[in-house]
């Protein structure tokens, strides 16, 4: 791997040394100063996740959910649960706490314990306590609920045809040139592709841990990808000022979207701790985790795409479902990327929701747009097949110059040379235009491309930093890390700028008591908090300078001596920064490009992704090392997406049958093969100082496309389903 | 999960005397499938008996025919060196099933006992058949794209999600009972039994038995096998279909063959006619596509497993291929 070189703070362009103006890192990199500031503590069992927090007097609580899919709850009989051994209540809507936010507010979001109706299959409707958490799941087993059913309908397929069924706009409808013109075209692509119901189960089941200390006090240890979110959200339920809530929420074991608020069974627990005057944790089980915490919602998807002979797109039409939920809505970026991804004069889309009596969704990594490229992604390359022209060939003649749906330039965008270098690193040489035709063994052999972009963006943040007279940095924000390496990221800025050794600078977060920062979401973190960093660093840098010059000291002397010469334990400053005007007159996304192989077996029909290369177009890469590791997690994701990801729903029941580890599948290593990350690795000159964009959703965005295109390059069968299992290849 | 006593002993009487009076009493082995039935709520046993300790771990060669106590892990059956040499087929059989991690705990006598993975004999809100008699079978008009394509009946059509009894029936195994009345044998291929209308039972070890022991002769099916596992990812899942294979070839020509199925029935599903079939045969790919037609008499799909009846007879031709390819 080429050497980080640490430059001084003017020119982060430089950070790296790059032979070929490209960073490659390879898969095993030497430990050096881009490893995981917290990479230790991770491994060694050092770092507490929120569950691990043991308060005196600990209680456990247990939720009992409900077994039918809609209607009410006639009765809850807990008297058997109530007598059982170490059981010290049961919180069910029959003793509804009170909780002052519930009184004033709207129907939305769902009020646990509030009403006696049910809403979906798996509704959390009671909260058993006891003094120990095996007490507390045998007490929950005693109690019997009684329900009056009524009909429901979870079935999100037929739903799509069915005109009984209300269907809600999910964004307005959005027309660019003539509607639907690829009816007209010489040559047209027109068909339709699904996505089941993905969850995001990251290893680290949902829960809180909540204690009221005084009656207006509490403090939370949560599993959460914004603690100033969850802070405001508490305040919000329970009346009590922000200030009088503490979140902690310093090591998360996976998030993918699912902690981006706060759950009613979070409310449940927080109400159950100020009931009882004890601490209360609640870890839910893997089983709970497919109906209280949301899911990527199944999507249908009608993709139009009209193309003159030579390959010059005309139109493209796009006409998406998603699931939502009856009680809550829920919306994403389904449609998004077909606005501007081609040079198409044409463009019409339309996105609407269908409310089921399921759990709501929520943003799943790559939230929307890993949906919507999945379909796009897979019909750009059917047009290239009709037109007979290479998909990249193709692609690369319809890349279009500026942002036509905001008729304004990109900020920066490098997806040419990542078409390049992707397809050279993949062997894209090798792919044979004829489908079918390139054979290993029993395995039919082939390559696939499909392009992922996110929007990127730069929120609105604080950091502390507090420079010693020791030589250390302290740096603080109550931002949070769900696992990309935050820390590692804003730990190198300062690194850089200020010219001190990664282990001399921690940087804390997952606080809320700290400076405030927005939650992690979106891949815009970096990019946010990152600039509040730079511009602390760039702050402490010219007090130190003014220091050094008042005090008659050599412009270059180490901070330390500036600060002993001034008798001066330590500097402190806190900046808050934001995205600058300029950027307005920019559409700034971060892309990727992801080339995959696969092989497919003749006879059984499985098939394996046999190499991966991503290539992330998103600025300046500022922590290789995680950034790597971002986009082989995608990879991984995508590989998941495409070949094996979806939880099944028996629509006459309403409940999930595969919602344990065994039977919904997610990769395993055998399942992933080497995957190469190239970064273009240019700096984006409007989006912040270090000219870096976010990456995690891209990682994800496109992946299971390419797979999907690359089964076709392979058999010949076109899978318009994910996920793309053995018996869809044997059947097509 | 329900309260429930916790008893251990390192004597095999002991153990069958605490079955014995006890109606709600179940052994525990490495506990991979009774624990998750007993969290789900499947199984409600009152009583453990831990038979961890007792002395059924060997692995010996008597008389050509090797003996394999019924506690043995996995791992460790997976690893002796007359199964690498002797038995390479249910080495690989073992090597396929779950994970590291739970092959080093299950037992052999476990991994028989295991029960079906159909969906809906896990949730205790929906009907099932074998769970609770008279309930309905959930999985016939649902999601059964995991189920039976042999011997299914109205009641049950799940399968038996083992990998290890799919070798074992077809190397011809037998099994060792002990009850209070003595010890019995069973031929492998009739110990599990197919649901017919009473499938909540799984197979015909007797209330208050113990599983002690299987036997597998030495018979020369160490050249020419292979155990192929078609799933839904490359490990840690339970097979859609797999296929046993053993070819001896003399002179070019098949003279023994030995094939079973498991992803398709009940039971290990051993194909004797196919075996028939192939003995005295060239191993051609034309007799493998035979050999595979006529094990598929029969098969009958439910909807979400149809491609069963394509993906079965495909995997039997692969099986055979590889087979027959390794000298
Ligand atoms: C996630 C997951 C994936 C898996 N994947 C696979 C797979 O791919 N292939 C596969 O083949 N298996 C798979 N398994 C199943 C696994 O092989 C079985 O759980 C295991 O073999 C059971 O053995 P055990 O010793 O743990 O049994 P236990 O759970 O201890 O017992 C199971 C049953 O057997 C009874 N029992 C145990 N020993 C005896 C005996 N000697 N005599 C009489 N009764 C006895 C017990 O009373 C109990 O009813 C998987 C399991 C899990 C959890
Ligand atoms: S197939 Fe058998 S185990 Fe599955 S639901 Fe039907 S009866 Fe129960």
């Amino acid at each position: 791997m080429e050497k980080l070189l640490l430059t001084d703070e003017t020119s982060m362009n430089q950070v790296f040394t790059e032979k070929d103006g490209y960073n490659h890192v390879s898969f095993l990199d030497a430990i050096d100063e881009n490893d995981r500031v917290d990479g230790v503590a991770k491994v060694t069992g050092k770092a507490k996740y929120f569950a691990e927090y043991q308060l005196p007097g600990l209680t456990y609580g247990v939720l009992v959910t409900s077994t039918i899919t809609k209607g009410k709850i006639v009765d809850i009989d807990t008297k058997a649960a109530k007598n059982a051994p170490g059981v010290l209540d049961v919180l069910s809507h029959m003793n509804k706490p009170a909780v002052a936010g519930y009184e004033q507010e709207g129907g939305s979001p769902m009020k646990i314990f509030y009403t006696d109706q049910i809403f979906y299959n798996g509704q959390p409707i009671a909260l058993v306590v006891a003094n120990t958490f095996e007490r507390a799941t045998y007490a929950a087993s005693l109690v019997k609920v009684s329900y009056h059913k009524e009909a429901f309908n979870t079935d999100f397929k037929s739903s799509i045809k069915d005109e009984k069924v209300k269907k809600l706009q999910g964004q307005p409808p959005y027309k660019r040139g003539m509607e639907d013109a690829y009816k007209t075209a010489e040559v047209k692509v027109e068909q339709v592709y699904t996505m089941p119901v993905e969850t995001h189960n990251p290893m680290e089941l949902h829960g809180i841990i909540a204690d009221w200390r005084t009656n207006d006090q509490v403090t939370v240890y949560a599993k959460t990808q914004g603690v100033k979110a969850t802070q405001n959200t508490i305040a919000n339920v329970f009346k009590i000022p922000v200030e009088n809530i503490q979140v902690n929420s310093e090591f998360v074991g996976g998030g993918f979207g699912m902690a981006l608020r706060t759950w009613p069974l979070e409310i449940a627990t927080i109400m159950a701790s100020k009931q009882l005057k004890k601490p209360v944790k609640l870890v839910i089980t893997r089983d709970q985790m497919f109906t209280m915490v949301g899911n990527r919602p199944a999507a249908y998807q009608k993709i139009g795409l009209g193309a003159t002979k030579e390959g010059k797109i005309t139109g493209i039409t796009h006409i998406a479902f998603g699931q939502s939920a009856t009680y809550e809505n829920f919306t994403e970026g389904v449609v998004n990327m077909t606005k501007f991804m081609y040079d198409s004069e044409n463009v019409n889309t339309n996105y609407y929701v269908i409310p089921l009596d399921m759990g709501v969704p929520i943003w799943m990594r790559g939230p929307g747009e890993a949906t919507g490229a999945f379909a796009l992604e897979s019909a750009i390359d059917e047009m290239a097949h009709a037109l007979n022209m290479d998909p990249l060939d193709f692609r690369i003649k319809n890349d279009p110059e500026k942002d036509l749906a905001q008729n304004r330039p990109f900020s920066s965008k490098y997806i040419k040379e990542a078409y390049r270098l992707g397809a050279e690193q993949i062997g894209w040489k090798n792919r044979k235009m004829i489908p079918g035709s390139l054979i290993d063994g029993s395995w039919q052999v082939g390559y696939g491309v499909s392009i992922g972009v996110f929007n990127a963006s730069r929120g609105r943040a604080s950091v502390k930093g507090i420079l010693k007279a020791d030589g250390t940095l302290v740096l603080q924000s109550a931002t949070s890390d769900i696992g990309p390496g935050t820390g590692t990221g804003m730990t190198l800025i300062a690194s850089r700028l200020l010219n001190i050794p990664v282990d001399k600078i921690v940087f804390e977060l997952g606080d809320s008591s700290l400076p405030p920062a927005p939650s992690q979401g979106g891949s815009a973190t970096l990019s946010t908090v990152g600039s509040a960093v730079n511009d602390v660093c760039v702050s402490l840098k010219s007090t130190i300078a003014e220091l050094a010059a008042n005090s008659n000291m050599d412009a270059h002397a180490h901070f330390t001596e500036v600060l002993k010469k001034n008798n001066l334990p330590m500097i402190e400053v806190t900046k808050q920064s934001q995205a600058n005007a300029e950027a307005k007159n920019y559409s700034m996304y971060s892309f990727s490009i992801h080339f995959v192989q696969v092989k497919v077996h003749q006879l059984t029909g499985v098939v394996k992704v046999s190499k991966v290369v991503s290539v992330g177009d998103s600025g300046k890469i500022v922590s290789p090392k995680t950034a790597r590791s971002q986009m082989v997690g995608g990879a991984v994701g995508g590989i998941g997406m495409a070949l094996m990801e979806e939880a099944l729903l028996d629509n006459r029941y309403g409940r999930y049958i595969n919602n344990n580890f065994a039977d919904y599948h997610v990769p395993v290593h055998a399942d992933v093969p080497e995957i190469d990350v190239i970064f273009i690795d240019k700096a984006d000159p409007i989006i912040n100082p270090m000219g870096a964009k976010g990456m995690g959703e891209i990682a994800l965005i496109g992946f299971a496309g390419a797979v999907a295109n690359a089964v076709f390059n392979a058999t010949g069968k076109r899978i318009r389903s994910l996920p793309i299992t053995p018996d869809k290849i044997l059947q097509a | 999960m329900i309260n429930f006593q916790y008893l251990r002993t390192t004597a095999v009487k002991t153990a069958l005397n605490l079955i014995v009076k006890d109606p709600k009493a179940v052994f525990i082995a490495g506990g991979t499938n009774l624990i998750d039935l007993m969290k789900r709520g499947v199984a409600t046993p009152e009583k453990l008996i831990d038979i961890n300790h007792l002395p059924l771990k060997d692995i010996e060669l008597v008389n050509n025919v090797l003996q394999v106590g019924a506690l043995t892990s996995n791992t460790a059956l997976a690893e002796h060196i007359t199964v690498k040499q002797q038995f390479p087929l249910l080495m690989l059989a073992l090597q396929s099933g779950a994970s590291a991690q739970l092959r080093n705990v299950a037992t052999v006598g476990g991994n028989m006992m295991q029960r079906t993975r159909c969906g809906y004999f896990y949730d205790i809100t929906m009907p099932c058949n074998k769970r609770e008699p008279g309930s309905g079978c959930g999985a016939i008009n649902g999601y059964n794209r995991m189920h039976a394509i042999f011997g299914t009946s109205e009641s049950c059509i799940a399968v038996h999600p083992s990998d290890m009894c799919v070798a074992l029936v077809a190397l011809g195994a037998q099994v060792v009972i002990l009850g209070h009345k003595g010890e019995r044998k069973i031929n492998f291929s009739d110990f599990h039994r197919l649901p017919g209308t009473t499938p909540e039972t799984d197979n015909n070890l007797r209330k208050g038995e113990l599983i002690t022991k299987i036997q597998i002769p030495i018979n020369g099916f160490n050249q020419n096998y292979h155990y192929l596992k078609v799933r839904d990812r490359s490990s840690y899942a339970f097979a859609l279909v797999s296929v046993a294979a053993a070819l001896i070839i003399k002179n070019g020509l098949i003279s023994d063959a030995r094939l079973a199925m498991g992803g398709v029935a009940h039971k290990p599903w051993r194909l004797t006619s196919s075996e028939d079939f192939l003995k005295g045969k060239a191993g051609t790919t034309a007799n493998f596509e035979a050999a595979a037609q006529l094990a598929m008499k029969d098969a009958k799909s439910f909807g979400e497993n149809d491609f069963k009846l394509k993906l079965a007879p495909n995997a039997i031709v692969e099986a055979l291929t590889i087979a027959k390819s390794k000298s």
